[in-house]
Order: structure tokens, then C-alpha cells, then sequence
């Protein structure tokens, strides 16, 4: 065991050099985000005051709002239509690799262009742009993700309940809702949290799509706009929220997802 | 035999039932009548269509052709919720989100009984398949002979006025299997619903069936009891399905004596011409030197309650079965000749 131990440490080593490189800046920009003095080259002590003036930070709290009522839609549309996608391709008898290339697209089209896409298209029909043209932008990338998620869950489905139900006297909507509903529903909110956490950091399409003005601005775009005059702690705190935000999102729908594959 | 009294009147009827997949006929124009409170087996091997028929007698196959009667009425085209039958499915098929109660419930449910009623049926139907204990847990704390027997008492619940068992027992193990045939059959009579079960076990049929029908590429061979399924198979399939057969290959001549190199039999048939005479490892009895055909024992197997003599003869390619009883006073050992004696009134003759 010790001799494995030794051989393996080089391993190790560059196992924590990985994660340093991955998680030391995120650690350093949670520490100063709590810095007294809010200078990145001196620890002053610990201390709330950036988060307290981020609360009192008009801009950041519309933006913040915003985000909010973005990624709030943007899931719940998704969500539905996600799973409603899944259940459609993953119940078609004849399965076509072409439908499903055409679901799966946004999620490998790069970012920057499906955001030009949309916001040419926006603009053809002569759509105002706003919060809402995000909230459809962002349930068209959500939309593949969900459903991604739905479908591997599908995979493990056993329809036999689906008869079994059907048998035992209920309607196709009563089963829908009794049987396969629920035993989705793990899968279909893990779907969604992970909706909500690429729709609330999601910068580039929002940038394209949002339109001038206060009245669309997101988070991710707040922040762009607040670190071209240089990092303030402000940010750092900003930064943490999102982030704590987003892991913990993150984490819930991964949790969710090992419970049902058990 | 069983002690209830079997009416005749029929409670479903199959009529001309069919069914294609494409050039595929999956079931093939099968006609059929179920008895009133009797135990129906539905036999054959993997892809005789058994599965297809049950399925079109649950609602989840469309018929190509024919009707389904149930006591009279045609529900050819009645949606599965709207058929008095239940099905209970092979995988189980439980809901894995509720617990043993609400599953059982969950038929009661949909038929909108009021709450009491339910609770009181789930309670005795618990109490009949000896589930009480476990109507907290989930499907997934459950072993596979008690997810069976959910699966059981959930479409029993709903006292169906046929219950259809897609191969109830298959995933159960041998000695499981075997208790719980019997205890399937306790509960049939228990209970008075008609059952017809799907299977591929022969043995399985043999030993639970009042009735049964044999399928083979989606034609119905034969249906009879166990009994005239055994002893008088109406052809050389059923004969080989049902049981262990000999056959012997042959000519009956036109004095209607079977005819094999070294063996004649008077069976008094109308064929004439080749033919196969089947006959059963039982119904061959060896007997003293020079009374019938001589052959030599090849193999033997022994079975606890008797044993088979694997007896190469004249006539035959393959050694022909013997049971002689374990006990037998003239032992056997592989490498004697012995003689054996048919007797032609437990054989079958089929025309080749």
C-alpha cells in the first residue's frame, strides 16, 4: 500500500496543481469580497460592507431583478416545453437522428453566433427588443439542455406503468399526470435548475438581445459594464452571490438526478 | 379435479381473432372460448403470438380482424381503461413513486369508490395475498415474490371479470415458482374470476390450467384440458411441446398394422401410408426376454422417483425414453439389452 501511495504522488501532485489553477482565483475573489478595505493587496479584516452596499446599489438591484424575472420565465417555459420535447422523441416510433440533431443544435451552436442569429431575426420582424427578447432567447438554448435531461431519464423509463394505468382504468391525461409526470419529476427539475443556472450568468446572448437602455439590463451584463472602470469589491461581492447562487442550483439538480438513477 | 362447478357457458369468446404486423401474422385467425371461473392457459414457445393475443384481449393491440366477446358484447374496440378485464403484467409493471397501498388503490381510484370502500377492499385484499405488512413500503424495498404478488392483488383488486397473467411467474425461482403455482390456484378459486394465464412452461400449464390452448406461429394447435392435451396431442408438435414423446418412424399397412424395422403394432387406425407413432416414456414397459422389440440401453438418467432408460431400437434413429420405477427388481445398467413391450392403445399415429 505505501509503495502504491508513493508511486501515485506525482499524480496528486498534479491532481492539486489542477484544482489550484481551477479554484484559487474564485477563493481569492470570495476573500476580498469580505476585505475591510476593499484593496486586493492588503487584508483590512473581515467585514459585510460590500454586501451592504450592493443593497444599497440601485443599478445592481434593477439588474439583479431583471435577472430574476429572466431566469424565472426562461425556466419555466423551457422546463415545460423541454419535457414536453423529450416525451415527444423519446415516444415516437419511428426515431429520426435528424429531429434530434435539430433539438440538440443550441446547445453546441457557439454562443456568439446563435446570439447574432437572433438578434438579426429579432430585428427582421421588427421585434422591440427587451426583457422578453431574453426570455425567448434564453428558452431557445435552455430549451436543448432540459430536454437533454428529460430524455436520459426517458432512456430508463418503464412504459409497462404507463399501460399498467391505463389498465387499472385511468384516462391518458389521468396517467399523464398520476404516473409519468411524477415519476419524471426528479428529472424534470434537475432540468430546470440547470436551466435557471445557465439563464441567470448567460452574458453573451443577453448582451445581443437586451437592447439599449436600463429597463433589459441583466447581471452579467451589469457587471461587464462596472468592470471597465476597474474592479471594485462591489463586483467581488456581486460575483459571490451569483456564484453561491448558481452552485447551489447546480448542486440541488445533481443531487436530484443521482437519486433517480438509484 | 377441481371441486368447483365448472358451467360451460362461456364468459369471452374469441372470434376469428387476428392480427399482422406487415406480412407478419402475429395471432392468425384464432378462435377461442373461455369458460366461466375456469383457469385458461395460453401456451406455446417465444413467438407464437400468446403475448399479442393477451394484449389484444387487454386493449393495447388493435385487432387486424375478428372479435372479442366478453359475456356477449363486443369490446374489440374498447380503450384498456374501459374493459372489465385487468392485466397483470410480467415485469410487474408497479408504480415505483407509491407504496404498496396507494398502488393497490390506485384502480379503486379510477373508479371513483368512495374512500371507505377502498380502504376497506385494499385491506382485504392485502389480507388474501398475505401483503398487510408491507403497505407502507415502496416497490423498490420490496423482494421479487412480494412485488409479484402486489402486481397480483393490484389487478385482483378490482375484481376483473377475467384477469389476464402475462407470464406471472417467470421471474421467479424454481422453488418460488412452484409454491406460488399452487397458490395462484388457491386464489382463482378463492376469489371466482377467470383467469387466463400466458406461458411457456408446459409444466406450468399442466399442473394450473383447467383448460388450454396451444399456439404456434399465431395458429391455435390445440385447446383442450391437460388431459386430452397429453394423452391424445392432435398433432406432432404438441406431442413433442407437451411432455417428453418418442416417435418412431413407420408404415401402416393396409391391414392397419404400424410397421417399423423390428416392431408391429395393431393400432387399429384409419391411416395408411408413412406415418409417426408417438408414444409416451411411460407407456413403454419393459418386459421378459422375447415378449416385444429388443434394444440396447445407451444412457440412463436417474430421477429420484424413477428412472429413464435411453433404449436404442431397430426402428428408431434417436434412443427411444423408458421411466421404468427407481425401484425397478431387474436392474438396468447402460450396455444391456433389454425388451420392451407398447401398448398400442396409449400411442398416437400421425399421417407424415
Amino acid at each position: 500500500m505505501r509503495m502504491a501511495n508513493s508511486s501515485r504522488l506525482p499524480g496528486r501532485l498534479v491532481l492539486l496543481a489542477v484544482f489550484g489553477f481551477l479554484y484559487l482565483p474564485i477563493a481569492v475573489l470570495v476573500a476580498l469580497s469580505f476585505n475591510e478595505a476593499g484593496l486586493p493587496t492588503s487584508w483590512s479584516g473581515f467585514s459585510f460592507k460590500w454586501y451592504a452596499a450592493l443593497a444599497g446599489n440601485g443599478e445592481i438591484l434593477g439588474a439583479a431583478w431583471n435577472t430574476l424575472v429572466v431566469a424565472v420565465f426562461a425556466t419555466l417555459i423551457s422546463t415545460a416545453l423541454g419535457t414536453l420535447l423529450a416525451l415527444g422523441m423519446e415516444t415516437r416510433r419511428r426515431k429520426s437522428t435528424g429531429l434530434e440533431a435539430l433539438a440538440f443544435a443550441p446547445m453546441v451552436i457557439p454562443d456568439i453566433v446563435l446570439a447574432v442569429a437572433l438578434l438579426t431575426f429579432f430585428s427582421l420582424l421588427n421585434v422591440t427588443l427587451g426583457l422578453h427578447t431574453i426570455i425567448i432567447s434564453h428558452v431557445i438554448f435552455d430549451l436543448a439542455f432540459v430536454s437533454s435531461v428529460v430524455r436520459a431519464r426517458l432512456k430508463h423509463f418503464d412504459y409497462s406503468i404507463v399501460e399498467a394505468s391505463r389498465d387499472l382504468g385511468a384516462s391518458g391525461w389521468t396517467t399523464f399526470w398520476r404516473v409519468t409526470f411524477p415519476v419524471l419529476l426528479p428529472a424534470i427539475i434537475a432540468g430546470g435548475l440547470l436551466a435557471f443556472t445557465l439563464s441567470v450568468d448567460e452574458f453573451i446572448i443577453a448582451f445581443f438581445t437586451a437592447g439599449a437602455g436600463r429597463s433589459s439590463i441583466t447581471l452579467p451584463i451589469q457587471i461587464y459594464s462596472m468592470i471597465r472602470f476597474g474592479i471594485t469589491p462591489e463586483i467581488n461581492a456581486l460575483a459571490t452571490i451569483v456564484m453561491g447562487v448558481s452552485a447551489l442550483a447546480l448542486l440541488i439538480s445533481q443531487w436530484l438526478n443521482k437519486e433517480q438513477m438509484q | 379435479m377441481t371441486d368447483a362447478p365448472h358451467s360451460h357457458e362461456p364468459i369471452l369468446t374469441i372470434d376469428g381473432l387476428h392480427k399482422s404486423f406487415g406480412p407478419v401474422n402475429a395471432v392468425d385467425h384464432v378462435s377461442l372460448e373461455i369458460r366461466k371461473n375456469e383457469f385458461f392457459a395460453l401456451l406455446g414457445p417465444s413467438g407464437c403470438g400468446k403475448t399479442t393475443l393477451l394484449r389484444m384481449l387487454a386493449g393495447f393491440e388493435t385487432p387486424t380482424g375478428g372479435r372479442i366477446l366478453l359475456e356477449g358484447n363486443d369490446i374489440s374496440t374498447l380503450p384498456p381503461e374501459k374493459r372489465p378485464l385487468n392485466l397483470m403484467f410480467q415485469s410487474y409493471a408497479l408504480f415505483p413513486h407509491m407504496t404498496v397501498a396507494k398502488n393497490l388503490a390506485y384502480g379503486l381510484e379510477m373508479d371513483r369508490l368512495p374512500k371507505a370502500e377502498i380502504a376497506r377492499r385494499v385491506e382485504e385484499i392485502m389480507a388474501v395475498t398475505d401483503l398487510g405488512q408491507f403497505a407502507g413500503r415502496k416497490p423498490d424495498q420490496l423482494s421479487g415474490g412480494q412485488k409479484q404478488r402486489v402486481a397480483l392483488a393490484r389487478a385482483l383488486v378490482k375484481r376483473p371479470k377475467v384477469l389476464l397473467l402475462d407470464e406471472p411467474l417467470g421471474a421467479l425461482d424454481k422453488k418460488l415458482r412452484e409454491r406460488m403455482q399452487l397458490e395462484l390456484k388457491r386464489l382463482q378459486h378463492e376469489v371466482g374470476i377467470t383467469f387466463i394465464i400466458v406461458t411457456h412452461d408446459q409444466e406450468e400449464a399442466l399442473v394450473m390450467a383447467d383448460r388450454m390452448a396451444i399456439l404456434k406461429d399465431g395458429k391455435l394447435l390445440q385447446c383442450g384440458s391437460p388431459e386430452d392435451v397429453y394423452e391424445t396431442p392432435a398433432d406432432r408438435f404438441v406431442a413433442n411441446f407437451i411432455g417428453v414423446m418418442n416417435f418412431i418412424e413407420g408404415v401402416v399397412g393396409s391391414d392397419g398394422i404400424f410397421n417399423a424395422d423390428g416392431l408391429k403394432l395393431a393400432t387399429g387406425t384409419e391411416i395408411r401410408g408413412a406415418a409417426t407413432l408417438a408414444v409416451r416414456p411411460e407407456n413403454i414397459m419393459v418386459t421378459a426376454a422375447g415378449a416385444g422389440g429388443a434394444g440396447k440401453i445407451v444412457d440412463m438418467a436417474y430421477h429420484g422417483l424413477d428412472r429413464v432408460l435411453h433404449v436404442k431400437i431397430a426402428a428408431s434413429e434417436t434412443p427411444l425414453q423408458v421411466r421404468v420405477p427407481a425401484n425397478a427388481a431387474v436392474p438396468h445398467t447402460v450396455g444391456d439389452t433389454i425388451h420392451i413391450a407398447i401398448d398400442p392403445d396409449r400411442t398416437r399415429l400421425f399421417k407424415n
